[in-house]
């Protein structure tokens, strides 16, 4: 094991190389771009057996690791926003496919107008394609996503993305642990998929299905997103015993007697621990609750611990334009079948990059504090 | 007698769902028995998606990854990738496409792979129009012909595209036109696409009954007359320079015998038909001149 200074991009690059992926296609955005030329240089000088297929756009980039993954190879690529939505069509393919690849997602506000900073709607909007989603709030956490991605993936042949914060992560050096490779290759063995495509056992994969079956195969797809709930905190165990560091579906911090818990995803959350930190010391009774995983949803961890709350806050770093915050949708969704459930107050912030800072997330409380009844959307810091 | 160039065994199965005379299925039939077993296909949306046959049956008799519509490309750069990596390059890895996801929605995807050099074989049976949703004009569509988005009105205004002039233009180490009426040579040609790396492209016309508007039987007959009256000349180009046409009529045969067949034609004019023919001559003599003219290129360069 070696302890290196690197930014979140390369950490996504040093997890598939420790991962061993076999097929990389991908195409540059920003703030993509170093994952892609630190791997291309990987394969270029022998580190990474690998190959590279340097595809014209993000939508042959996704074919292309399906095509790979589908004929037996761990396939990786990562991208951000447009070149996300681009492949649109094809992460509903993949995962109806059944195929266990791993991407990394930076992201990157839409255009227009045009915005390379953070925000988490490009991730969010593909909440439907049946892809497993992580939010990593720290490098480390970037790198060991990657190799706990395909170990879940592909015990339960669903896709995962791998989801980072523009700049704050991507172009940001941490100190990150990287795990010696005789390891990982204990954590993690070869790809084995006996339905891959085979000339010496010819299947055809995904043709005409009518409705007497389709339902059924969709069925099987939600059922392996409530298999991987179980699998992601078990492996997470597992990662834990070789390397030292848990990760789970959720990350709570001091939400036991907390009263007010605040719900937040990536480095926000990071930004939020400190704030309830500083809350604490002035004796609020506040937590935090950062969702890891967003797919396969973790329903069942975030009533248990929101429900005790006397009041749940939502900072969302997103839009779903005519509806609000994304997660506090699915927090909302959680709590709705919970007996006297805490009120929701739904805030919009950060959008296109905007800074989140401490003080901002301390008004959060100290605003919440004075309300009673919870609020459907609440927005912090819109100048007009 | 002649030596039998068309391998006996079969891979393709009855009980596929093609209509009867569908050229795409025929065409199918011959290139697998080119290609053989060690083969595995990428098949984006397309009569070819339905054809196979409902889930669970397939008639192929080789692995088949059914793909979005504009992905046979790129879905099968990536399983040519798989198969280097994997130490499985004997297998012939093919992407099957109709003229739509070959001519317009999937040239990006086509042009990215032919550019790189991917080790595929892309075969496009090329019935020159979106048949699967109901006869729409696609960029393969002739000049003049119906489709149900060039009525009768207003057929189709402008002429079929040079998908071989683009894929040539791409360097690639081989692109060639077939047709299932010349099965000899298409099977010929797929066996010789097959033994080289790199990018390949066939062309293959498939005519389609109810697309075309003539009767099941006369499918073989439609595909002899289109290389007959040099509509559809059958050649190859290799890296891009070698012209060789294949077949080469003595005289061609006035295009009226084609198209007079075919009800997707019927609306033509004399005007139309002399128009016709003239662009057809013309097509005719510039290919005879390229054919020459690379005989030369060596002289030149
Ligand atoms: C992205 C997308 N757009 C449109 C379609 C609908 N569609 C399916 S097949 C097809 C036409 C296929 O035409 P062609 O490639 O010529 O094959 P053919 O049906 O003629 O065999 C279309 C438009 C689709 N499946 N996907
Ligand atoms: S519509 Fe045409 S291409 Fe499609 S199956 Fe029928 S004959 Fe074949
Ligand atoms: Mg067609």
């Amino acid at each position: 094991m070696k302890r290196m200074a690197i930014v979140g991009n390369h950490a996504l690059s040093y997890g598939a190389l420790l991962s061993r992926v076999q097929v990389i296609a991908a195409y540059p955005i920003t703030p993509q771009t170093q994952v892609v030329e630190l791997l291309s240089e990987m394969c270029a000088d022998g580190t990474l057996k690998a190959e590279f297929v340097k595809v014209e756009s993000e939508h042959s980039a996704m074919a292309a690791v399906m095509g790979a993954s589908a004929s037996g190879a761990r396939a990786f690529t990562a991208t951000s926003s447009q070149g996300l939505a681009l492949m649109h069509e094809v992460l509903h393919w993949v995962t109806g496919a059944r195929l266990p690849v791993v991407m990394g997602n930076i992201n990157r506000a839409f255009g227009p107008p045009w915005s390379i900073w953070t925000e988490q709607t490009d991730s969010l909007s593909q909440r439907d394609t049946g892809w497993m989603q992580i939010y990593a709030q720290d490098n480390q956490e970037v790198l060991d996503s990657v190799i706990l991605a395909y170990k879940v993936s592909e015990q339960v042949l669903l896709p995962t993305m791998v989801v980072l914060d523009a700049f704050f992560l991507s172009h940001t050096s941490e100190p990150v642990e990287i795990p010696d490779q005789e390891m990982v290759d204990e954590f993690l063995p070869p790809y084995e998929n006996k339905y891959i495509l085979n000339p010496d056992d010819p299947h055809a994969f995904g043709g005409l299905t009518n409705p007497e079956w389709y339902m059924e195969l969709r069925y099987k797809i939600h059922k392996a997103h409530e298999e991987a709930l179980q699998l992601i905190e078990k492996e997470g165990r597992e990662f834990e015993k070789l390397f030292g560091r848990y990760y789970g579906l959720v990350d709570p911090y001091r939400v036991d007697d907390a009263d007010t818990i605040l719900v937040a995803v990536s480095t926000a959350a990071s930004t939020a621990r400190y704030a309830v930190d500083l809350l604490r010391e002035r004796g609020k009774k506040v937590g935090l609750l950062r969702i890891r995983v967003f797919r396969p949803f973790p329903y069942e961890r975030v009533k248990e611990i929101l429900s005790g709350a006397k009041k749940v806050i939502v900072l969302d770093r997103n839009l779903s334009p005519g509806a609000g915050g994304i997660i506090a949708s699915e927090v909302r969704g959680a709590l709705a079948n919970v007996k006297n459930h805490p009120p929701v107050f739904s805030y919009i912030m950060g959008l296109g990059g905007r800074d989140i800072t401490t003080k901002n997330i301390m008004e959060l409380f100290e605003e919440v504090e004075k309300m009673e009844e919870g609020k459907d959307i609440i927005w912090k810091g819109v100048k007009i | 007698m002649r030596k039998l160039t068309i391998p006996r065994e079969e891979y393709m199965t009855p009980g596929h769902l093609a209509c009867q005379g569908c050229g795409g299925a025929l065409a199918m039939r011959l290139a697998l028995k080119a290609l053989g077993k060690k083969t595995i296909l990428s098949i984006p949306a397309c009569c070819w998606s339905v054809i196979d046959g409902p889930f669970p049956y397939s008639a192929a008799g080789v692995p088949i990854f059914h793909a979005p519509f504009e992905t046979a490309a790129s879905t099968s750069a990536g399983v040519a990738a798989a198969m280097k990596i994997l130490g499985k390059e004997d297998v012939n890895v093919v992407a099957w496409a109709g003229d739509g996801g070959t001519f317009d929605i999937g040239i990006q995807a086509i042009s990215g792979a032919a550019e790189r050099g991917d080790n595929i074989l892309y075969i496009v049976y090329d019935n020159e129009a979106y048949m699967n949703t109901g006869i729409q004009r696609s960029s393969a569509t002739p000049y003049k012909a119906w489709t149900t988005t060039t009525p009768y009105k207003f057929p189709k205004a402008r002429p079929k595209k040079d998908i071989i002039g683009i894929l040539a233009a791409h360097k690639i180490p081989y692109a060639a036109t077939a047709t299932v009426a010349y099965a000899e040579d298409f099977v010929k040609k797929v066996k010789k696409a097959a033994s080289m790396r790199g990018f390949r492209f066939i062309q293959v016309l498939s005519p389609c009954p109810p697309g075309w508007k003539t009767p099941p039987e006369i499918t073989i007959k439609l595909a002899r007359l289109a290389v007959q009256t040099g509509v559809f000349p059958l050649y190859e180009v290799e890296n891009g320079e070698k012209y060789k046409i294949n077949i080469k009529p003595k005289k061609l045969k006035p295009v009226i015998e084609y198209l007079k067949l075919q009800g997707r034609f019927r609306h033509l004019t004399q005007e139309d038909v002399d128009e016709i023919q003239r662009m057809v001559e013309r097509n005719w003599k510039v290919l005879l001149a390229r054919e020459e003219f690379s005989k030369q290129i060596e002289k030149i360069v």
